[in-house]
């Protein structure tokens, strides 16, 4: 076979991802194909949805920037070894967070309220996330639990703050905030839709993270206690510090994809929780292999797919939760390297493993 | 690759940590998948695809490191696998345990079958071991590394079991890297090297010096050679220290121990006895219940590790996959592990890639670590160059104290000389060495001075002529 | 507080049993498949396709047994997935669990929407209430023990068919081997593949069993997503009860307590939000959680992937 001489780093950061999207794809159709429907025609107005139609890529790229948020922070907590299945809770109270100071401050140039909302939201996610973060630091307790624990009592703070009126609009229909004074919210950088600013605040979070990874002491740390967290400790690093830490950088991130989708697109919040924002990051980090750069393409490949699919929905009545299917395929792709050697006939050294738990595990679930 | 075991013997099979004895081993016990050959038993050639096969042949094998379930108990370990139950799966404990004591005592190996095995020490979970074996009708034992943990004493009493064990009929493969017991023990001696038989002999036709050098492939050195010390200061002091072990037992009960400049101080003790939980409360990574650790005269009892290490304490782990290296970091990191954040390695929260390499090729050069470049990543070295990558990284600090827990254990001869003689360089230009070793032989020619540790407590503290092999090993057992 | 009568009382008992019945059957299939060394965060998801393939069934066919049924065969095949992955493809364990929750979301979504919510069909009856005949008579034992659907007295007999299985069978010896020493298991010739595989399909059924509990017995109805993240606090119950049977019916009515007692005094009209109250369950099991761990030690080998050499 031609791949037994491929490349590892073809393999792994080309072929493996091609392959597991491709796959992802065969089984969604299959299961759209026993739902009585035509995969073919589904797919062409995913497609359709996601980049032909008029403001289509725009809207995919809307689609994009908080998976690129939510997706670098969930890779850096898989790089700590931390598996943060919280990150919509972690949006939610960013979210929170900033647009009650984003609708609270007024006759503020937006150069400043801007960067505050900002800022706010990311506190928001460092604090909620940083709880499961120090209970994991602390007593042990597996963020797995307690991450998705903290989502429920996410949603359910929103819900109370929003519906039960501190956070309340006056006169709306449907319980909202009130609404951001418009030099809070972010400009809109290709006029006409609705693509906003805070797409290049993602972009450059990509490097950044990766900087924050690679070249930083406090990213060194976070790697050392994610491969072993043992041999950290005994070299001197402080673990617990290093996961709170990483959990709240993490779901900083998540925090800031929540306020900046809220500055940039519905420039109020709602109290509709359950868009399902966590499970697909998580979706996007694996396929990213939890590198940063391999985060830029997978989220647009799930911003796609949201996009897409919700004009799928429409068009061909077939749910758009048909996305998860192909997300589940992915991960199963991705995480299986038995699998990918086996379809391609490769040998064991060509695919990386994916090692998301740590190798001395101090936590159960 | 041939080897030839026949009835009432004690065959040994000599050879260097990864001469491939064990997988040998493995393969025979159906573990280990056989790329060519064949095993021929009784003459017949023997299928051997799993565990199942070996146990149904009658061949039993005890693991270097015990396939034993400590939460369970004796009885439940031995009859995993070939239950004593009644018609619907429930297992009848009673008599379980009965067949057990009875087969135990039959053998000499008495062993109590409710008694969980975590509780039992090192010498009662191998007898437990060759019990399962026999509960199973084991009639060719397979031992691998059998005296790694014992005292003296105790692998006397193994070599009796091995001998009663033959005289009935049985066959016995005692694979082994340790001269001495080879002699002892062995009827015929397949030596080996790099997965090839380069030698089938008999004790009483050869030398354990000739054994050695078939073994290695050179002449080997059976001592290290090391003048007499020249003692400074105590540098580290413990005083009555006390602590736990993860279960919240006493571990460490009251000890009191120096080290000096320019000396090696050995602990000696059957693993277990408290060796690991003394190294962490010194090193900071477990908490002391009592008692203080000093070092250069300040008390560093409620010290962070990390402080520990930067006022000159080196740590050699007895893991070392576990506690020394990221495995899948490159070497240049895991030579900095420690002192990632420290200046030249960290400029404020940025890493220097640059000194951290340059750093690097200077310590692989000094320490001789053989690899293609720094950036290689550490899990793919030999465990030698692994080892020769932690000492770099603690030696090079330049500490007063280093504690070096099993800094030998599964090395090949000439990594195990390259450590030896570092340590005892060290030593004499200063450093004060903490030696841990459960290799009795190890501590007998490396220390100046040996502290026997038993349950926690440290039983004597030997020096000069005082430090006797059979001494050590009876206060190692407890029993003088 | 006039809502506290004697009657109130056994009435929030009683409803705590009941509302406990998933999160134990969940807990069952944890500590099964635990005990085995593998780690199942997918419980969560085996509930909601046990709840909606058993919703379904029982749709179709009209007959609410045959949907009771149709959900514990459906646990048992996702949990297969699950088997496979993680054991045979040594996929980290977790990532495998995360794996089954999300398809879960998505396939019973996809069919919830393309045929049972646009069907217009009406639902299937729940679960018959049993009254045991005398015991349920009994003062305030029989009104919580003996006055219950199909699916909670289930649970209350497999709560000790599991001990039993665990703690005295040649099959439960077999599979604590397997969770704490893989290596010495295979080597007193067990097979360990298999002993998990089966562990894992079999906590689908239990699991898939706690599922049928939401949309046949609570309900009569599926709703997506209706499982909440009980699989999560089943998991955080396993933990409690230190991977014991007894000690996860023991936790877990510590959860559905809180969760019914929420429920209760928003009945009763106290002036608590009914967010905080809804927030109870999910804030007890992170308390909890963290004051369990110091205590309880998981089997050795769980969650690591075995590698035949």
């Amino acid at each position: 076979m031609i791949t037994r001489r491929l490349p590892p780093w073809f393999v792994n950061a080309l072929l493996v991802p091609l392959a597991s999207v491709l796959c992802g794809f065969v089984v969604a159709g299959l299961v759209v194909a026993a739902t009585g429907s035509d995969p073919i025609a589904a797919f062409s107005s995913l497609f359709q949805g996601a980049f032909t139609n008029q403001d289509a890529f725009a809207e995919t790229l809307v689609s994009t920037t908080p998976y690129l948020f939510l997706g670098l922070g969930i890779a850096l907590g898989f790089r700590a070894g931390l598996f943060n299945i919280g990150a919509e809770g972690q949006y939610y109270v960013g979210g929170l967070a900033g647009v009650f100071l984003a609708y609270s401050i007024h006759g503020v140039p937006g150069l400043i309220e801007i960067p505050l909302a900002l800022a706010a939201g990311m506190l928001g996610g460092f604090v909620w996330s940083g709880i499961a973060g120090a209970l994991k630091a602390r007593f042990g307790a597996h963020e797995v639990i307690t991450t998705i624990m903290l989502n429920y009592v996410a949603f359910l703070l929103a819900n109370y703050l929003i519906d039960g009126g501190l956070m309340l609009a006056p006169h709306v229909s449907t319980p909202r905030t009130p609404e951001i004074d418009a030099n809070a919210q972010l400009p809109i950088i290709i006029a006409g839709t609705r693509l906003h600013f805070g797409l290049i605040l993602a972009l450059v979070a990509v490097p950044l993270v990766w900087f924050l990874l690679q070249r930083t002491t406090l990213g060194f740390r976070l790697r050392s206690v994610g491969f072993n967290p043992t041999a950290a400790r005994a070299n001197g690093m402080s673990v617990g510090q290093t996961l709170v830490l990483s959990m709240g950088i993490s779901g900083a991130l998540a925090g800031l994809a929540g306020i900046v989708d809220i500055l940039g697109v519905s420039h109020h919040m709602t109290d509709t929780v359950g868009a399902g924002y966590g499970f697909d990051a998580i979706a996007v980090a694996l396929l990213a292999r939890s590198n940063p750069w391999g985060v830029l393409p997978a989220a647009l490949l799930f911003g796609a797919l949201r996009n897409g699919a919700s004009f799928m929905q429409l068009d061909t009545q077939v749910s758009s939760d048909l996305i998860s299917v192909v997300q589940a395929t992915v991960i199963i792709f991705v995480a299986a390297p038995v699998l990918v050697r086996w379809i391609f006939r490769l040998r064991r050294q060509q695919v990386a493993e994916v090692q998301i738990t740590q190798r001395e595990e101090t936590a159960a679930v | 690759m041939d080897l030839v075991v026949e009835w009432g013997q004690v065959h040994a099979l000599l050879g260097e940590n990864g001469a491939g004895k064990s997988t040998l081993m493995n393969v025979v016990y159906g573990l280990v998948r056989r790329d060519a050959g064949e095993i021929l038993f009784n003459g017949q050639p023997a299928e051997i695809h799993g565990p199942q096969d070996a146990i149904r042949l009658g061949i039993g094998m005890v693991h270097q490191h015990f396939m034993l379930i400590p939460r369970l108990s004796v009885v439940e370990n031995i009859i995993l696998g070939r239950e004593i139950a009644n018609a619907a799966g429930v297992i009848e404990l009673d008599r379980a345990s009965r067949s057990v004591r009875e087969l135990s005592e039959r053998h000499g190996l008495a062993v109590e079958p409710r008694a969980r095995v975590q509780d039992l020490t090192v010498g009662l979970q191998q007898r437990v071991e060759i019990v399962k074996a026999l509960y199973r009708g084991a009639q060719v034992l397979i031992l691998d590394e059998p005296t790694a943990a014992l005292t003296p004493q105790e692998t006397d009493g193994l070599f009796e079991i091995v001998h009663s064990l033959t005289r009935e009929g049985n066959a016995v493969i005692f694979i082994t890297h340790k001269l001495g017991e080879v002699m002892a023990v062995a009827d015929r001696i397949t030596v080996m090297r790099r997965g090839k038989v380069v030698a089938s002999t008999k004790p009483a036709d050869t030398k354990p010096a000739e054994l050695a050098q078939m073994m290695v492939g050179r002449p080997v050195l059976l001592r290290v050679v090391r003048g007499p010390s020249h003692p400074g200061e105590a540098v580290l002091k413990v005083e009555d220290l006390v602590v736990q072990d993860d279960r919240r037992h006493l571990a460490v009960d009251g000890v009191s121990l120096e080290v000096r400049t320019g000396e090696i101080v050995g602990v000696a003790g059957v693993e277990g006895n408290g060796q690991n939980e003394l190294v962490e409360s010194i090193l900071g990574l477990r908490s002391a219940r009592g008692g203080r650790v000093i070092l250069n005269g300040r008390i560093i009892t409620h010290r962070s590790t990390r402080r520990r290490l930067q006022s000159g304490l080196g740590n050699v782990p007895a893991d070392r996959h576990r506690m020394g290296l990221v495995l899948e970091f490159p070497i240049a990191d895991n030579l900095v592990l420690s002192d990632y954040d420290q200046a030249p390695f960290a400029n404020g929260l940025v890493r220097r890639l640059r000194a951290i390499r340059s750093y690097a090729l200077r310590l692989m050069k000094a320490f001789d670590i053989r690899a293609q470049a720094p950036e290689q990543p550490v899990g793919s070295l030999s465990g030698g160059n692994q080892q020769k990558v932690i000492l770099a990284r603690e030696l090079a600090t330049q500490p007063k104290v280093l504690i070096a827990s099993q800094p030998t254990r599964g090395l090949d001869v000439g990594s195990i000389e390259f450590v030896h003689n570092r340590l005892v360089s060290q030593r004499d230009s200063g450093l004060a060495v903490l030696l841990v070793s459960s290799e009795l032989d190890e501590v007998l020619s490396l220390a100046d001075r040996v502290a026997v540790l038993y349950r926690g407590r440290i039983v004597a503290v030997l020096e000069g002529d005082a430090i006797d092999r059979e001494r050590i090993g009876l206060l190692m057992a407890g029993a003088a | 507080m006039e809502f506290l009568s004697h009657q109130d009382v056994v009435g929030l008992l009683a409803q705590t049993l009941v509302t406990a019945t998933p999160l134990t059957l969940a807990a069952l299939g944890g500590i099964m498949c635990e005990r085995s060394g593998v780690v199942n965060i997918a419980l969560e998801g085996i509930m909601l396709t046990g709840a909606f393939v058993g919703y379904a069934v029982a749709l179709a066919t009209h007959n609410v047994w045959l949907g009771v049924l149709a959900a514990v065969v459906a646990g048992m095949l996702i949990a297969t997935l699950h088997a496979a992955l993680s054991v045979s493809l040594m996929v980290d364990q977790i990532v495998s669990g995360m794996v089954i929750n999300i398809l879960a979301v998505g396939i019973t979504g996809v069919f919830y929407r393309n045929y049972i919510e646009s069907s217009g069909l009406a639902g299937p009856d729940t679960l018959p209430h049993w009254n045991i005949p005398g015991l349920s008579a009994l003062p305030v034992l029989g009104r919580i023990f003996f006055q219950n659907q199909f699916v909670t007295y289930a649970m209350l007999i497999l709560i000790f068919a599991v001990h039993v299985v665990i703690f005295k069978t040649v099959w439960g010896l077999r599979t604590r081997a397997c969770g704490e020493n893989p290596a010495a298991a295979e080597t007193a010739g067990i097979n360990v593949y298999f002993v998990r595989y089966i562990n894992v399909i079999t906590s689908g059924a239990l699991a898939g069993l706690g599922g049928a509990y939401f949309s046949l017995q609570q309900i009569g109805n599926f709703l997506p997503n209706m499982t909440g993240g009980r699989g999560f606090i089943a998991l955080a119950a396993m933990i409690f009860g230190k991977w014991t049977p007894i000690g996860a019916f023991g936790a877990s009515q510590l959860f559905a307590f809180s969760d019914a007692l929420g429920s209760r005094l928003q009945i009763a009209n106290v002036h608590i939000p009914i967010q905080f109250l809804g927030m109870l369950p999910y804030l007890v099991t992170i308390v909890v959680l963290a004051g369990a761990m110091g205590r309880a030690v998981a089997p050795a080998a769980v969650g690591k992937p075995y590698r035949r050499s």
